[in-house]
């Protein structure tokens, strides 16, 4: 593996090359369908990590394990230096309390409207009285270019993209140490698109925040990665800088790249 | 075994109707214990992340509210129906024995031992654990039960504690409705129509009613509540393979709840006699 360090956008002062996240082994099979065989992968503290690979190959169940919501058959993911396969439902939360997550369908609760939405976690892990909550729930929606009409609305009047941001808004409004992003920018326009990849970026850079970005973008993809991983049958065939995934020899990245670049 | 065209007459082999039916039992008889099991560890987890912090007071308020003043209507209604259908055909029975009079206590045994637990926890399974299954179902296929896991918010005791808490104790309470409004049923039929006198209904009840009986109508009442929120919410919990599957999770959590009932009522018969 090519040392991140070289080639990242200058993680905060204080963090250093020891990993956030490192898979070790990781193996999962569902029934008869082995989606994972022997993952390692390692996360430098304050870099973004991008997982690339076709669709159905198995990255969002990799995600998965990062946050514990999954265990695996075999192996080791270690968060923060500490090994969350062992661990029991509460010493998970302590765990996740570093974490926030975006999912690929957003996965709002359906019950609440956006303002509770965004909210729910901090009425859950902070003791911010209601004005406080109100202020940094607008402060955010903002942030992701929604406006004030929006927050009494529900997820299912909204669409796709709009829910999208207020996924993000609210996976990140306690401003977790970790960032994992389910496909962040799939069905996004392309305005909103690079307004994410900012996001993504200044969070990094103004707040060392470590993040492991699933995409299918491979523009948006070169644009905010220190490290591209790439996952084909189970296993990461390519792991490196961005550039090192261009020259890539491997027939599954060469495939990918070129469907990509012949497309735009 | 499906339909044998006539280009092909002899189907090499295919399992006969006994064989097959065998293995279906077989194999539902391992989905039944596999199913108990996990109902097992579900009444545990739940036990346990019931009395840790923080105490979801809020969710608990709006299941109690759902599940047991949501039911008010329809129990009442079922009530005062069961009560008056019981006291015509019972009063028809007694007549041939010129014992009328008892129509008052045997109406409020059946009830109070039998059938308003029975008839309260079918109405909340139909209109409160349906609700509950697809609810849950529709959380988790759509990732908003992992999504709950990821803020650190633990599902068994945001979600689960509060509905199966609101069937241990509404289900019980609707209970007590459901014999109440059996018992005005079962009066104006009584007393309105088959001139049965208001003072040989009460006194004769009240000489016939015994404690033990409420209380055994309240303890089925609680046991089946419990039974039929844990299948309702163990079923939706861990639906998979999207719309399709919660409805599907949701049918076998009313014919799995409405079965509980029934062997619980029985099992629970056995104890108390
Ligand atoms: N909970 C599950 N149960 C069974 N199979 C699953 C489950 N989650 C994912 N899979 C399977 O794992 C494979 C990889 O899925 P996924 O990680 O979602 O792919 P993607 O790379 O598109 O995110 C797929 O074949 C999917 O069917
Ligand atoms: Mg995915």
């Amino acid at each position: 593996m090519a040392a991140p360090e070289s080639t990242s956008r200058g993680p905060g002062p204080g963090t250093s090359a020891t990993p956030m996240i490192e898979i070790v082994d990781l193996h999962k099979t569902f029934g008869e369908t082995k989606v994972l065989t022997g993952i390692n992968l390692k996360v430098p503290a304050g870099s973004t990590c991008v997982i690339l690979g076709g669709s159905g190959s198995g990255k969002t169940v990799l995600m998965k394990h990062m946050i514990g919501l999954l265990k695996p058959d075999s192996g080791k993911v270690i968060i923060d230096g500490e090994d969350i396969v062992p661990m029991g439902a509460r010493q998970l939360q302590q765990v996740r309390n570093k974490f926030g997550m975006v999912f690929q369908a957003a996965a709002l609760f359906d019950s609440m409207t956006v303002f509770e939405n965004v909210a729910f976690p901090l009425r859950e892990h902070t003791k911010d009285p209601e004005d406080v909550i109100h202020q940094k729930v607008r402060a955010r929606l903002d942030l992701m270019g929604l406006k004030p009409e929006v927050e009494g609305k529900f997820p299912s009047d909204l669409s796709g993209g709009m829910r999208k941001r207020v996924g993000l808004a609210r996976a990140t409004i306690l401003g977790p140490k970790i960032v994992l992003y389910d496909e962040p920018t799939t069905g996004l326009d392309p305005i909103t698109t690079d307004y994410v990849d900012e996001m993504i970026l200044a969070a990094q850079k103004g707040l060392g925040v470590t993040s492991v970005v699933i995409s299918h973008d491979i523009a948006s993809a070169f644009n905010v990665a220190d490290q591209i991983a790439f996952l084909s049958k189970g296993v990461i065939v390519e792991n490196g800088p961005p550039d090192q995934l261009r020259e890539s020899q491997h027939p599954a990245v060469k495939v990918f790249l070129q469907t990509w670049f012949g497309k735009n | 075994m499906t339909s044998q065209t006539p280009s092909n007459p002899a189907p090499a082999r295919e399992p006969g109707i006994l064989t097959q039916s065998i293995s279906n039992f077989g194999k539902g008889l391992i989905d039944g214990v596999n199913t108990l099991g996990g109902l097992m560890m579900m009444l545990a987890d739940v036990a346990r992340w019931s009395v840790r912090r923080p105490f979801r007071m809020a969710n608990l308020f709006a299941q109690l509210d759902f599940v047991g003043v949501g039911s008010i209507f329809i129990v009442s209604l079922t009530g005062t129906f069961t009560g008056m259908v019981f006291a015509l055909q019972t009063s028809e029975a007694f007549a041939l024995f010129d014992a009328e009079s008892l129509v008052g206590p045997t109406v409020a045994l059946t009830l109070s031992r039998e059938l308003a637990a029975v008839f309260s926890a079918l109405m909340v399974t139909m209109r409160a654990g349906s609700a509950m299954c697809t609810e849950l179902g529709t959380m988790r296929v759509t990732e908003q039960v992992d999504a709950l896991e990821t803020m650190a918010v633990n599902p068994v005791q945001y979600l689960l504690v509060p509905r199966v808490l609101a069937g241990l104790l509404m289900v019980p309470a609707l209970t007590m409705l459901f014999l109440t409004t059996g018992m005005v049923g079962a009066y104006l039929i009584a007393v309105g129509t088959l001139g049965i006198s208001p003072g040989t209904f009460i006194s004769r009840t009240q000489q016939w009613l015994v404690p033990a009986d409420i209380y055994e109508g309240l303890s089925k009442g609680a046991v089946f509540g419990l039974s039929v929120a844990l299948i309702c919410c163990y079923k939706g919990f861990n639906a998979s393979g999207g719309a399709k599957g919660v409805g599907q999770a949701t049918t076998e959590a009313m014919v799995s709840s409405a079965l509980s009932i029934f062997i619980l009522d029985f099992i629970l018969g056995i104890i108390w006699h």
